[in-house]
């Protein structure tokens, strides 16, 4: 079972709650977690990992073999990205523009196109000292691509198929959340009652919905009452499947690296009881 | 020689647009004859690597030297690989014949 957290906002506790979410689990189920935050992974923080494998994250981006090359020119033609360019008979190539497609490859009359890997950041997982399968995906600064980093991690990981697997989605609305959701039987959305908060919870439950994937809210920094998104929810018939109050506290034990359900260990057996109803609504295909 | 300088509209007087490959229009000169042509900047749509593509237009086009308030790193590695001279725009600069004036009495600084 995968379920993904996202929220379409950053900051808004993505990270807390599927931290939570895998320690609430850890003691029942075999438990995966897969930060696919690529740009910026912090999971580790409150799970602690211990890592012992590692291997490179890269795209296949092409290599001309200028001796079979008859500078046609097909490839910047077929090319989307414009990763090609073709200079008097040479072609350029813009590893950084390029998406890894193969269109040039498979394009080219005279076969002169071989791909090489290209490695843009790398792919790194352990064990938790609570039994957690932990693996996150670290893009290379000043690399412009996360999305193929986020593919190659969810095939890397290898979760069982009846183990739990949380994946902790980047913030916003673009590829890489699309990419993290992916395959995923139910999209848990974080938010906070915000305009800010409420404004993206939309944006992240249009992706959900594009691509069929039952979803659920949980508030965090609730108090801060904006009714706004209760008054959204019930339009939208979304079910709140937590809140958490807004709490000096809990920042405070979360910006110490805690946990909240060691901060707050009565939150436990209701990460649980999220987790089983989101178990129910996923076996009755109940859409979002 | 043939010329190409970045411009917001498609006018020999129009003002001059500071960014290469999002620049609206590429207004092409050649400097023997005067004769001029504007022409849609095949970067301005795209949503990934328009400096690449606009740089391809104005190497396909035969260009010797291309003037924009700049250039970025992809579209400059391939007018520098073409042998496309590149000069900066500078705020005595308004419209493209400025442009095109300062550049023919060695006024305008080169990139990189």
């Amino acid at each position: 079972m995968q379920i993904a957290v996202a929220s379409g906002k950053g900051g808004v506790g993505k990270t807390t709650i599927a931290a939570s979410l895998a320690l609430s689990l850890a003691g029942e189920h075999a438990v995966c977690f897969l930060d696919c935050d690529v740009e910026a992974p912090n999971g580790h923080l409150y799970l602690n990992p211990v890592f012992d494998r590692q291997t490179p994250a890269v795209i296949k981006i092409p290599q001309i073999q200028a001796e079979r090359c008859s500078s046609c020119g097909k490839c910047v033609e077929v090319c989307q990205f414009h990763a090609l360019a073709k200079v008097g008979r040479s072609i350029l190539v813009f590893a950084q523009l390029c998406h890894g497609c193969g269109s040039c490859t498979w394009n080219c009359p005279e076969g002169a196109i071989s791909e090489i890997p290209n490695p843009i950041g790398s792919l790194e997982a352990g064990q938790t000292k609570e039994g957690i399968h932990f693996a996150q995906g670290v893009l290379t600064i000043s690399e412009p691509m996360p999305t193929p980093v986020i593919r190659q991690l969810k095939r890397w990981s290898q979760a069982s198929e009846d183990a739990v697997t949380i994946l902790d989605a980047p913030p916003g609305a673009s590829c890489s959340v699309v990419e993290t959701l992916r395959g995923s039987d139910y999209a848990l959305l974080v938010t906070e009652p915000t305009p800010f908060g409420l404004h993206d919870l939309k944006q992240a439950l249009g992706i959900a919905r594009e691509m069929d994937i039952p979803a659920g809210v949980v508030i965090n920094r609730d108090g801060v009452r904006d009714s706004r998104m209760d008054w959204f929810l019930s339009q939208n018939k979304l079910p709140i499947m937590m809140r958490i109050p807004f709490s000096k506290t809990l920042a405070a034990g979360i910006a110490a690296g805690k946990p909240l359900i060691e901060i707050w260990p009565e939150y436990q057996p209701r990460f649980r009881n999220m987790f089983r109803q989101i178990a129910e609504s996923i076996a009755k295909g109940k859409p979002c | 020689m043939i010329l190409f300088v970045t411009a917001q509209q498609p006018f020999l007087d129009s003002p001059v647009d500071e960014r290469f490959g999002r620049s609206p229009w590429l207004v092409k000169i050649e400097t023997e004859t005067y004769h001029w042509d504007a022409l849609p900047n095949p970067g301005a749509s795209q949503s990934g690597g328009a400096g690449v593509a606009a740089a391809q237009f104005v190497i396909d086009q035969k260009a010797s030297a291309a003037i924009s308030g700049d250039f970025g790193p992809h579209a400059a590695s391939a007018l520098r690989t073409a042998g496309v001279e590149m000069r900066l725009l500078n705020g005595e600069v308004a419209t493209v014949q400025q442009a095109v004036q300062s550049f023919l009495q060695g006024k305008l600084l080169a990139f990189g």
